[in-house]
């Protein structure tokens, strides 16, 4: 390969990376603020609403957080196969059937 | 059919059924006996994490933790499920992509060190000896509690079959049988879950029924002198809480049996689907717990509180045959017959835990093979469990010291020969702590996830995040973090010195979170100051990041 191959190669690679640590920025902060300050540290604040029947805060900290959770990580695992695919995509272009 | 009977046969016919798919999934080479032969499904590995990680505890005693706690069991409920967000996203696909067998396999490559090595591999033998002698002592109990077998008699039944079915079949074995040991105990969970919901409130869904019960059940407890079921930090303070959660949640990413179970799949991209599968699959028993948790509450409440001892004992079959076990127990301390539950002094009934779901089946009329399938899916949860745990505690002495570090066996037939003796060796131990269990039971949650926050899930995270973390910077970091966890705990814990917690009020349980930071914040500074990592490893790491079809293309492009 030749130099600036190599070079476009490293771009992509670390384009990839950046945008992988930006999905997990994301969700992590949403994986934080259910857990801790939805569900602990304003769960008293939130208990003033209900829903079905629930306390609004009690109802976070024992079911809703975990279900967030369920499609926090799904969400990530479909997103990553897009970012996999579009990385495979761009490489390919690049090699252009060298590969 | 007596309830006794029903269980032999439930039970046998499950042992049947995980020592024919260990036999036919049995290991033949240590990448099998190890990895699983990199070859389990998502949907599958997923259903072998949750089977693994649902311990004896998890399918018996935390429904009734959660009803004793109120709110505040919430601690348990995220901190058990919260964790699997952070090893899907931080740890799963960069071990897998690592591709090698086990955790200290990558602190010891990763921080070039042998040192390193030895730390791990002696943390991952503490941690997970600690959390198998709860599970060998939790197949003794059910035993015991369902077919009146001696305690320790029923742990030697549990060594047994985990030592033809684990021994022989290795992870991958292991990986198998934990899929139909899931199924076993889902369905066990589900049945009087949904029996109970549908009599307390005509709604058969526990999740979405359990909403009806709670203003009642509040006002019960409030006349009572207890705080309100719902009400947030009524057993705990909110510094706890929160440090609990979060101990309980990067432990559990910290966890070397959790971690293998990533090591499995047949891809990186399985590894993130595979994690998501497993919470999936553990979610549905952890919403349903809290449901049973307060439905069981809110009828032995109901049933007991202020009625004539006689008469509740007369009209419910299983108040008096649990009171046989221990479980339950009334001393009448004002002589008037009438059970007093009440907060305080006064208190009359003392009930375990357990009886939650152990006894939910009675409560709720359901037929003797009911009860029986309860004492099927404890079981499979410990087994599960316990298999998990001793392949890591195989892994550590057969394949890292003995492989690794001790350089010993140089042929595929010696190293798998290594690993089946050191789990053979591992089954004996764990059955000996089953038999002859260590006053801390209880603190060994503790003990477990504190270890693994404060030792494991930093160094491996910075690991892979920080290509300069140095090997400097790790070993002292873990070194530091476990120390002061581990002092901590054998210092404040109940069942062992009983100090009371001095930094700041946090409880034992707690602690790891502090162990935690003080492990990120060594690791951060030694490394600064220590030589950077050789040139190979920063390219390690920067390999972990990429996607398998990504460095199929380095490679051609330096071809």
């Amino acid at each position: 390969m030749h130099g600036r191959e190599v070079e476009a190669v490293d771009q992509a690679i670390k384009d990839y990376w950046r945008r992988n640590v930006r999905l997990k920025l994301i969700l992590l902060s949403i994986w934080a603020f259910v857990s801790i300050v939805l569900s602990i540290l304003m769960i008293d604040v939130l208990n003033e609403a209900s829903i079905g029947g629930f306390p609004l805060g009690f109802w976070m900290a024992q079911q809703g957080s975990i279900f967030v959770f369920v499609v926090l990580i799904f969400v990530y695992a479909k997103t990553m196969d897009r970012y996999d695919t579009e990385l495979e995509a761009t490489l390919q272009g690049m090699s252009g059937g060298n590969a | 059919m007596s309830v006794e009977v029903w269980t032999w046969i439930v039970v046998g016919l499950t042992f049947a059924l995980y020592i024919y798919i260990a036999m036919r999934q049995r290991a033949r080479d240590t990448e099998g006996f190890y990895v699983a032969g990199h070859g389990v499904p998502a949907v599958a590995n997923g259903m072998a994490v949750a089977a693994d990680w649902m311990s004896a505890a998890s399918f018996i005693s935390m429904a009734g933790i959660i009803a004793f706690l109120g709110s505040d069991g919430s601690v348990y409920l995220m901190g058990w499920t919260g964790g699997y967000v952070l090893l899907a996203l931080l740890l799963a696909p960069y071990l897998r992509k690592f591709g090698k067998y086990t955790v200290p396999d990558f602190v010891g490559d990763r921080y070039y060190s042998q040192t390193a090595r030895i730390v791990a591999l002696v943390a991952a033998i503490f941690v997970s000896f600690t959390y198998v002698a709860g599970q060998m002592r939790g197949v003794g109990i059910v035993f015991s509690r369902f077919l009146n077998l001696d305690i320790n008699v029923g742990v030697f039944v549990g060594m047994a079959i985990v030592t033809v079915y684990a021994v022989t079949g290795g992870m991958k074995g292991i990986t198998w049988t934990q899929v139909a040991q899931y199924s076993v105990l889902i369905i066990a969970y589900l049945i009087p879950a949904i029996a109970i919901a549908s009599k307390l409130t005509g709604m058969p869904i526990p999740q979405l029924g359990f909403g009806g019960v709670l203003d009642d059940l509040n006002a019960i407890q409030t006349d009572l002198g207890f705080g309100a079921y719902t009400d947030a930090f009524s057993s705990l303070s909110t510094l706890n809480v929160l440090f609990i959660t979060i101990a309980l949640m990067t432990g559990t990413a910290g966890l070397p049996h959790v971690i293998v179970r990533f090591y499995t799949t047949k891809t990186v991209r399985d590894a993130r689907w595979s994690a998501g599968w497993a919470l999936f699959f553990i979610a549905i028993l952890y919403t349903t717990a809290p449901a049973v948790a307060a439905f069981a509450k809110t009828n032995l409440m109901d049933t007991v509180s202020n009625q004539s001892y006689e008469q509740v004992k007369a009209e419910n079959s299983w108040f008096g045959s649990w009171e046989e076990t221990g479980l339950l127990s009334f001393d009448d301390k004002n002589g008037d017959g009438i059970i007093n539950y009440q907060a305080g002094d006064g208190n009359e009934l003392t009930v375990d835990r357990d009886i939650m779901v152990l006894a939910n089946p009675e409560i709720a009329g359901l037929a003797a093979p009911i009860t029986a399938l309860v004492a099927a899916g404890g079981l499979a949860a410990a087994l599960s469990t316990a298999s998990g745990l001793l392949l890591v505690i195989g892994s550590s002495i057969g394949h890292d010291l003995y492989t690794k570090v001790l350089k010993r066996g140089t042929t595929e037939a010696q190293r798998l020969r290594a690993g089946r003796i050191a789990m053979a060796g591992g089954v004996l131990v764990a059955g000996y702590f089953g038999i002859n269990p260590p006053g801390f039971v209880a603190e060994v949650v503790a003990f477990a996830f504190g270890l693994a926050a404060a030792s494991f899930f930093p160094v491996i995270v910075l690991g892979i995040f920080w290509k300069k973390t140095t090997k400097e910077g790790a070993i002292a970091g873990m070194a530091i973090g476990m120390t002061f966890t581990f002092v901590y705990i054998v210092m404040t814990a109940k069942g062992l010195l009983g100090m009371d917690p001095w930094f700041f009020d946090i409880s034992p349980q707690g602690i790891g979170t502090v162990g935690m930071i003080i492990n990120l914040v060594v690791t951060y500074g030694v490394s600064k100051i220590s030589k950077e990592p050789p040139a190979e490893i920063q390219e390690l790491v920067e390999s972990l990041r990429i996607p398998e079809v990504a460095s199929a293309y380095l490679k051609e492009g330096k071809a």
